[in-house]
């Protein structure tokens, strides 16, 4: 994959590239993991765009990077593919379907949210959303929360949250970089095992 | 204009701190459309109820709604674009870097204390919506229709493969007989 950016740019490629996460990103319910093997199934086997090992190294990128996996997914993979454009590219098929789809649902939102059954259906809803955030985090605790140290980080920023509205959310999720290296750090002075996964 | 600059702004500063993706950003949202006054809790509930009807990531989903409702359609191409272009950038720029460095033990720390306070954030996040729908600490301190809501969907998501958007739109019709 050396010098992806100094190749000429390939217009059959990019469009490939956009028209391929075009197709897929409708069928993106559920967030970014259900996607995972519907697009190795797309770009490692039917393309051939990248290999397996290549695959396992943009998952693991577009969990660690900010934003939703599914897009990040598609920028890596198109940027692996056909260098900065490739990374737009496949970045816009990804964001413009769903892009669509959501302006038409919010209008529609936007023409019936007075509707009396309307906002009866939203006082069932609203609990199923409180429901989703919720078990968001209970499915990434069985992941993240790995040893005793993270549960104690995790409920003193929940404490701190309730007991202090106004501090800035920002603040306390960096502040998790922080504790993470101190800790490390300690754990380093005492032991010559760190674990951290 | 100045209402279109700030919201790219704050989207764009939401998608760069969107560690986790999904449901891990909403908090951020929330505290930010907040400072700004653009909507109450109640209004953002909704508005993560259209986003994760429609495929797509919910975090870009949501913004794009928010962007709608302030400033219509290019509102929300302007948010949808702010909340996007950071991961552009950040794989751009650390991408390789990234996968050089992901078995550090210094990159290991900081996802390790990270993950900790994402998940807290979101478990506030769960508290707050819960309290601003007057699921919890209203003047009956539970609502028992909706709390049992919050339980069997929480239950069927955590423990089945259950379709969200099914068990939305299963709310919707529940919510429809018994609101």
């Amino acid at each position: 994959m050396e010098n992806v950016n100094e190749r000429e740019i390939d217009f059959k490629l990019l469009s490939e590239l956009f028209f391929t996460f075009f197709k897929l990103s409708p069928i993106s319910f559920g967030g970014g993991f259900a996607m995972i093997p519907v697009l190795e199934a797309e770009i490692v086997y039917k393309k051939k765009w990248i290999e397996g090992k290549q695959i396992v190294d943009t998952f693991v990128l577009a969990q660690s990077a900010p934003g939703a996996i599914a897009t990040n997914s598609a920028i890596f993979v198109g940027y692996q593919v056909a260098g900065i454009p490739g990374a737009i590219a496949a970045m816009l098929g990804m964001v413009i379907p769903t892009f669509i789809i959501v302006i038409i649902l919010a209008s529609l939102f936007v023409f019936f949210q007075t509707n009396h059954y309307v906002l009866a259906a939203l006082n069932g809803i609203r609990p199923v959303i409180v429901a989703l955030i919720a078990s968001a985090a209970y499915k990434m605790s069985k992941t993240s929360l790995i040893d005793k140290t993270c549960w104690i980080i995790c409920l003193i920023c929940v404490a701190v949250l309730l007991l202090c509205p106004n501090i800035n959310i920002i603040v306390v999720i960096l502040s998790g970089a922080f504790i993470g290296i101190t800790i490390m750090k300690v754990k380093k002075m005492f032991s010559n095992s760190v674990k951290t996964e | 204009m100045s209402l279109y600059i700030d919201i790219f702004i704050t989207f764009f500063k939401i998608g760069l701190i969107g560690f986790g993706g999904g449901y891990a950003i909403i908090p951020i949202i929330e505290s930010q459309v907040n400072l700004h006054q653009w909507l109450d809790v109640k209004q953002l509930t909704d508005i993560i109820a259209i986003a994760a009807m429609a495929p797509g990531p919910i975090a870009a989903n949501s913004a794009t709604v928010i962007g709608f409702k302030l400033a219509g359609i290019p509102g929300a191409a302007i948010a949808c674009a702010g909340i996007t272009l950071p991961s552009l950038l950040v794989i751009l720029i650390l991408g390789k870097l990234f996968i050089k460095y992901q078995e550090h033990a210094l990159v290991k720390a900081i996802f390790y204390g990270l993950r900790a306070t994402i998940i807290g954030t979101i478990v506030y996040a769960a508290i707050k919506f819960a309290a601003s729908n007057g699921i919890i600490g209203g003047s009956n301190l539970i609502d028992i229709k909706s709390t049992l809501l919050v339980l069997v969907s929480f239950v069927l998501l955590v423990k089945t493969k259950i379709n969200p958007v099914y068990l939305i739109i299963a709310a919707g019709f529940i919510g429809i007989l018994i609101f």
